[in-house]
């Protein structure tokens, strides 16, 4: 009877399906059920009787539709880039600890918990037309005019690196500091600097968690709703393809094709995901050649 | 000297992005005490009226209502759901675990806006949509997986050995339960409940696509009334926020007695040492 300890997989008995059960049948009908009916609905538009892809070809033949997509992924992609680009460097700089490190990794948890509602809102006075930083740049003299920060891309992407910045950094920092120190310091004892470390040792260590980090970051950003609202224009340039999807279902009430651009971003995120997975065995194959034997 | 030079960027870098957080998060407090605030540095009359205001003309007393109902609704379901399935996922090894995990992983890895619309029309469709029981059903969808993953490595923790023991000396499965798992998954059932707890307050894209007029939660009443802009006088929406501000505040304070701030995003793999 040592079941999980040996690791050899065993059969499930009555009182382990039980358990599993209630959680299971909730993600089945609440995850699973609504996902498979929005793409059944999304090949049943309102128009057209029987099965067609009227609406994804709508989507594809509509600008103001289509827009959306090159719109996302012109936020989501810098967004990705930066985020992660200054979460790896402050990380990898952190690994061994700082000083005021709990004190600081409390104060990056504020914004994941505010949530985007309350950050938004918080941009909008501080950034804003009006707003301190404004104020203070004029105050000083470094402007003439002040600057328009929100209403804008600009305030969207700031919305963005606020809430995920705290969000990437934790996570990867959870996941740096995790790599045992001795690796390194044998690297440093044979003579390798600091850079060489880093590209030779420990970049082939965190590539897992870094790609694991561009992939969330880049999910969450391409599903941008509320602060492409709050900060930006949702009519106009910051009009993303979750706010075109949220249009369809809640003003137009075109349910079907509503779930058609849901299906569509899904399918975009995905794309997104692969895309990272790909890139990581790249990134990981380039880094094990050269280095001979392992 | 260099190092050194590099390890002050990276200070100044923490501080300019901390300063402004704390410039961000204190303008909405000033905001919601300032009797008229145009163009100057600070308010020049500051006044208490727009938390009377905002509490009356919101209905805020019925808001806060629904947020706690809602949030302690699914923090319970969320347990009662995850517990033993975290158990199982923890001690035992079946075939098709590695599915099951990525099942549980879904919700929380796909972004809410894109699984939230179907789940919206079908809730709508069945006449849960827009009531209170509609909005917990749909934000434990996220939440009963995070309960789930947060719970694993706790039982993971646990030895066998004591499960074993405790059923050699004659006692039944809920005895086992009761005296041995129960109180020592405690620190990962308070763990797992208060960051449940965080998560649903703070959750806006699953409650805004499901809730109607009457299961607002704090949050998405907050998000009309910002962006129904302009009708509102904006520093009683700032009242509002601070209102919500605070309640998120203590419920963390709470959180981070029990819980390390690496630990409030993703558990992976690898534990911190």
């Amino acid at each position: 009877m040592r079941r999980g300890e040996t690791g050899e997989p065993s059969e499930l008995d009555l009182m382990a399906l039980a358990c599993l059960a209630p959680s299971l049948l909730y993600v089945l009908v609440m995850f699973v059920y609504p996902f498979l009916y929005g793409i059944y609905l999304s090949l049943r538009p309102l128009k057209v009787p029987g099965f067609s892809l009227a609406n994804y070809v709508a989507f594809f033949s509509d600008q103001y539709q289509y827009k959306t997509v090159g719109i996302t992924f012109r936020l989501a992609v810098p967004n990705t880039v930066v985020v992660v680009a200054f979460s790896l460097l402050l990380a990898y700089n952190m690994r061994r600890g700082i000083w005021l490190e709990r004190t600081i990794t409390t104060i990056l948890v504020l914004p994941i918990s505010l949530g985007v509602i309350l950050l938004s809102q918080g941009i909008l006075g501080f950034y804003g037309g009006k707003g301190w930083l404004n104020q203070l740049l004029l105050g000083l003299g470094l402007l003439e005019d002040s600057l328009v920060l929100t209403h804008n891309f600009t305030g969207v992407m700031l919305s963005l690196f606020m809430q995920q910045f705290p969000f990437c950094f934790l996570m990867l920092l959870g996941y740096i500091s995790g790599i045992d120190p001795s690796i390194e310091n044998s690297a440093r004892t044979l003579g390798a600097g600091p850079w060489t470390v880093f590209q030779r040792v420990m970049l082939p260590l965190i590539a897992p968690g870094l790609a694991i980090a561009f992939a969330l970051v880049f999910v969450m950003s391409f599903g941008t709703f509320a602060s492409a609202i709050m900060l930006g224009q949702p009519s106009g340039a910051t009009r993303t393809i979750a706010i075109a999807a949220y249009a369809q279902a809640f003003e137009m009430f075109d349910m079907p094709y509503a779930s058609a651009i849901a299906v569509i971003m899904g399918i975009f995120q995905l794309a997104g995901l692969l895309v990272i997975l790909l890139l990581r065995r790249q990134m990981v194959l380039a880094a094990t050649m050269g280095v001979g034997k392992r | 000297m260099r190092g050194r030079l590099w390890g002050l960027a990276l200070y100044v870098f923490v501080l300019g992005f901390i300063l402004n957080l704390l410039g961000i998060v204190s303008h909405v407090l000033v905001s919601s005490f300032a009797k008229r605030w145009f163009g100057t540095p600070f308010p020049r009359s500051l006044t208490t009226e727009w938390y009377s205001y905002a509490w009356k003309e919101f209905g805020l007393a019925h808001v806060l209502g629904v947020t706690i109902f809602v949030a302690l609704t699914v923090v319970f379901l969320a347990l009662v759901m995850g517990f033993p399935a975290a158990y199982i996922l923890a001690r035992r090894n079946f075939q098709w675990k590695p599915v099951l995990l990525l099942l549980y992983f879904l919700p929380l890895l796909i972004p809410q806006m894109t699984y939230g619309i179907p789940l919206a029309t079908t809730m709508f469709r069945y006449g849960i949509g827009g009531s209170v029981a509609g909005v917990i059903l749909a934000v434990m969808v996220p939440m009963v997986p995070l309960a789930i993953f947060i719970l694993m490595p706790f039982f993971e923790q646990i030895s066998l050995n004591l499960e074993w023991g405790a059923a050699m000396m004659g006692a039944n499965r809920f005895q086992v339960f009761r005296r041995i798992l129960l109180p020592l998954t405690l620190p990962g059932l308070l763990t797992a409940g208060i960051l449940v707890l965080v998560n649903t307050v703070s959750n806006f894209e699953l409650t805004f696509l499901v809730s109607g007029a009457g299961s607002q939660t704090l949050v998405v009443a907050l998000f009309y009334n910002v962006f129904a802009g302009g009708v509102r006088p904006v520093y009683s929406v700032d009242a509002m926020a601070v209102m919500y501000m605070t309640m998120v505040m203590i419920l963390l304070v709470i959180a981070l007695r029990f819980v390390r701030p690496t630990q409030m995003v993703f558990r992976l793999d690898q534990p911190r040492r």
